[in-house]
């Protein structure tokens, strides 16, 4: 304060100009929280990636190659009796119907004035999915009074047709491709030019059930969605209600005592256990012991049910400990039961946080696959599951499993399809997970 | 008597039971309530409870017990030479079933006679095609014992259904009748239905313990199956992983084990880092607003399926590692590898990571903080010479929490990091994992006799181990050290 000229010698700096230490310091400060942005912004940017990857890999899937053109029912061939009676015309086999189909797409060529090349009938038919003419016997089956008639069809393309459109396909990999020739494909820009050939959304993605490994392009998604809805409803029937009571146990009736620290114990070791080990004791237990039959939804929810326990019941113990103790009382207070104070006035207030639980848990039982690798849902199954309660013994899929299943199969046409199925996975995910926001905003009370 | 319509009379005379109870509860007071000693409806419970428990209780017993002694029956009929060769007393009576089974969907589709189904028994061959009308097709020839033996089948399934039928609805009526007689207004309904709802409830929180009781038994009964037929030392010493369905496989343990350790490792080396720079910046730095934001967007890597990830690391992470490192440095050139599995695993680690090292920072007192500040230190001098210290117990518990998840972990793997068991250091190389070779040996049709199969129990005992040990691991460095600061 004295002698101004002191500080500056002793120290070397200003009170404005930091020194050299200070800015040391505070560049390390700088570092440090440039890390943490870095990290956040990783964080983000992984999860950008991810879900872009995933749809721009498997938007496609929803839009599917057609080739629609007229075809003339001849019911010299289809209905030789003439009586339009399914059970005589299931005699006519999908080849039949294939000789149809290719007659009517070569007449369609010429009619639109379309250059076949040098191609034979037979690699002009090879444009359509092999799933075509069953697609249409299926059709002629379930309404055989359009027999006779000429009507327009849509027949799927082949899925190497449907790839060369959607850039998976490319004139140079079709040359060293035994099931498409460059010929073919310059034969399917004219007919695209023809409007013969037109990309359409595909339903059929949703609804149909998964089809062989040489047909792609008719592989759908109901079978596994079907699957997943059975199990999911088993999970819910079973979990709710014995996750509720589990919890009402441990948290306002049991004694602390060792039996409910065991309990307590294990439901914490539970969430913890990897799913493949739920899955190898379903194996064992209720397939091999039990012998509950292999691929179906019921043992699936049954293990589901088991690996949601755990997320349930910490759920709804949290919802059942936010009620004041205050409302317990004032039951008690009035003449009410314990049991009558838990289940007349507890549980009723604790109900929303208990749905919202039971929603995340279920969004998490819908996403889980590993268990159910083991019960066999890797099967190939095409027909659908019966109704419930019988339907829940045959065999189904489930989504996530859908998923593999097609990742391990060598034609890339199902990449496309896995990422797809992945994005309808991912839209129940995120209606599930929504609905339980819309929950815990509306119903949930703060006390 | 079919199952369903057992429990559909059950249920009737269940609610018959309840209104029954509530009416002579009100009966026997003249319809004044308060001279009860419980509410009307708790009488009516009771009634209920008395009639359906029991009945129920029969049932499942019954089912458990029909079988077993049907079986061992029936068993006894077959003739050393009704096996074939190769064939098994066991396959035998599976035929015996299927064919009790083709004759029960004969008689309903066709609504044959009893006797007509006993004739049909008589001629082997007629009774075959017949079967294999109604889609119950058979390998062999139906021996005629094997055909009488069925059909003892079919009688003594029905005979004990009957039974079994009878037995319940006496026992419901008993019960019924019974505890409306004891009915009198002084009776405590309302204590024996809590009572019964206690019982409810004690079992259903049971159902933990038994789960767990489940898993250890059947992982450990098969486990020494397994070893019955492949010596233990082999298991646990051997270096090499080769299962051959021929026989003489080598089923070493270390190959698996050793990918396992390489991408979980991988996996903590990416996520640890991210996740708790990610976690102090969001505690520490980040405004509301931000954090409003960032928080959950992290958090909804946790919430994605770990198919997705494995379908990112198929499609996406592994072509973009084998193109743009591995072939270059001429590391391999193969895109599942443990580097992909690892990386991803790693991004599906982070929310984990950050939101259990969240939650310890948040839990480090804010007056440490103000005591570092007031000394000068900056902010990130306060963060790592005191709070980190403060949280390091916490933060390793959910570090070691990560790996647990981390090596449980099976999507990722399955379609990342390949399906060689090798020991090898280079990271772009495909390695295999415990969990891997879990779904790979028992997917598909498996028979529960190879040590092939069972050595997935073996495995999965391993891995129960590995990840419940560590779970252990991580709740006693947090019990230990949590309350130092409280």
């Amino acid at each position: 304060m004295t002698d101004t000229t002191a500080a500056p010698a002793f120290r070397g700096a200003s009170l404005t100009e930091p020194d050299a230490r200070t800015r040391r310091r505070n560049a390390a400060e700088r570092r440090f929280r440039l890390l943490g942005v870095g990290a956040v912004a990783i964080g983000l940017v992984a999860l950008v990636i991810l879900l872009g990857s995933i749809l721009n890999n498997g938007l496609s899937a929803f839009r599917q190659t057609y080739i629609t053109f007229p075809i003339t029912l001849d019911a010299a061939v289809l209905d030789k009796q003439g009586n339009r009676n399914p059970e005589e015309m299931k005699k006519v086999t999908t080849i039949g119907y294939g000789k149809l189909m290719q007659q009517a797409l070569l007449d369609a060529l010429d009619e639109q004035g379309i250059d076949k090349g040098d191609l034979t009938d037979k690699e002009i038919m090879a444009l359509l999915s092999k799933e075509a003419p069953a697609d249409l016997r299926d059709a002629v089956l379930a309404d055989p009074s359009v027999v006779g008639q000429t009507i327009p069809v849509n027949a799927f393309a082949t899925s190497r047709l449907d790839g060369y459109l959607k850039g998976r396909v490319t004139m140079e990999s079709a040359t060293r491709d035994a099931n498409i020739s460059p010929e073919q494909l310059q034969l399917a820009d004219r007919m695209e030019a023809a409007g013969l050939i037109e990309k359409r959304l595909n339903w059929g993605f949703l609804t149909r059930p998964d089809a062989s490994e040489l047909r792609p392009e008719a592989a759908g998604l109901g079978v596994a969605i079907l699957g997943s809805a059975y199990m999911m409803i088993v999970v819910l029937v079973l979990s709710l209600p014995i996750g509720v009571a589990a919890s009402i146990y441990l948290e306002e009736l049991a004694p602390k005592n060792r039996w409910t620290d065991l309990i307590e114990i294990n439901i914490a070791n539970l969430a913890a256990v990897p799913s493949i080990v739920f899955g190898i004791l379903a194996l064992a237990l209720f397939i091999n012991t039990w012998g509950l039959p292999q691929s179906a939804p019921l043992v699936g929810g049954l293990v589901l049910t088991l690996m949601t326990l755990p997320t349930i019941i910490i759920a709804t113990r949290a919802s059942l400990k936010a009620v004041p103790p205050s409302i317990r009382d004032a039951a008690l207070g009035v003449g009410a039961s314990k049991m009558q104070a838990i289940f007349h006035h507890v549980l009723p207030l604790a109900m929303p946080g208990i749905l919202t639980g039971t929603i995340l848990g279920l969004a998490r039982a819908l996403g889980e696959s590993a268990p159910l690798l083991l019960i066999g849902m890797v099967a190939f199954v095409r027909d659908f599951p019966g109704a419930p309660p019988q339907g829940l013994l045959d065999p189904a899929s489930a989504l996530p499993v859908q998923v593999y299943t097609w990742t391990q199969r060598a034609d890339p046409a199902f990449v496309e399809r896995a990422s797809g199925a992945i994005i309808v996975l991912l839209v129940f995910l995120l209606t599930m997970n929504a609905l339980a926001i819309i929950l815990r905003r509306r119903f949930e009370r703060r006390w | 008597m079919s199952l369903g319509l057992l429990l559909l009379l059950l249920l009737a005379l269940t609610a018959i039971a309840f209104v029954a109870g509530r009416q002579r509860a009100l009966a026997s007071v003249r319809g004044d309530a308060r001279d009860l000693h419980s509410l009307p409806g708790y009488y009516g419970q009771t009634v209920a409870l008395f009639t359906a428990v029991p009945a129920l209780l029969f049932t499942l017993l019954w089912l458990l017990v029909q079988p077993v002694l049907i079986e061992r029956n029936v068993t006894a009929m077959i003739l050393p030479e009704d096996i074939a060769v190769g064939s098994s007393r066991d396959l035998v009576m599976a035929d015996v079933r299927r064919i009790a089974e083709g004759m029960a969907v004969l008689q309903a589709r066709e609504s044959l006679a009893d006797g007509e189904i006993a004739a049909l028994a008589t001629q082997p061959d007629a009774l075959k095609d017949r079967l294999s009308s109604v889609g119950v097709a058979l390998a062999a020839d139906i021996r005629p014992h094997i055909a009488e033996a069925a059909l003892e089948y079919r009688a003594e399934t029905a005979f004990g259904r009957s039974v079994m039928g009878a037995g319940a609805l006496g026992l419901a009526v008993a019960g019924f009748l019974l505890s409306l007689w004891r009915l009198t207004p002084q009776f405590r309904a309302r204590n024996v239905v809590e009572r019964f709802t206690g019982v409810l409830l004690i079992a259903a929180s049971s159902i933990a313990i038994l789960t767990t009781a489940g898993i250890i038994f059947s992982l450990v009964f098969e486990t020494y199956h397994f070893f019955e037929l492949y010596p233990a030392r082999d298991f646990f010493l051997n270096l090499t992983w080769s299962p051959k369905f021929g026989g003489g496989s080598e089923l070493g343990l270390w190959p698996l084990l050793w990918g396992t350790m390489y991408v979980s490792f991988i996996a903590l080396l990416v996520a640890v880092p991210i996740g708790l720079m990610s976690a102090i910046y969001l505690s520490e730095y980040a405004s509301p607003a931000i954090r409003s934001v960032a928080k959950p967007a992290i958090e909804i890597l946790a919430g994605i399926p770990s198919i997705v990830y494995g379908l990112f690391a198929l499609m996406t992470v592994g072509p973009f590692l084998r193109d743009w490192f591995a072939q270059p440095l001429g590391l391999g050139d193969s895109s599942s590898s443990v580097m992909t599995a690892g990386i991803v695993m790693g991004i599906m680690l982070i929310p984990y990571v950050s939101s259990l090292s969240d939650d310890i920072i948040n839990a480090v007192p804010q007056a440490m903080r103000d005591g570092s500040y007031a000394l000068g230190a900056t902010q990130s001098e306060t963060i790592r010479q005191v709070v980190f210290p403060a949280a390091l117990p916490g933060i390793v518990g959910a570090i070691l929490m990560a790996g647990s998840r981390a090596i449980g972990e099976t999507m990722i793997v399955v379609l990342g990091a390949g399906a060689a068991a090798k020991l090898d250091l280079n990271p772009f190389e495909a390695m295999t994992t415990v969990t891997v070779k879990i779904v790979s040996q028992l997917t598909g049709d498996t028979e529960f006799a190879s040590p092939e199969t069972l050595v997935a129990f073996a495995l999965g005992l391993t891995l129960f181990v590995f990840t419940l040990g560590l779970n252990i691991l991580a709740l006693y460095i947090v019990r230990k050290y949590r309350e130092q600061y409280e």
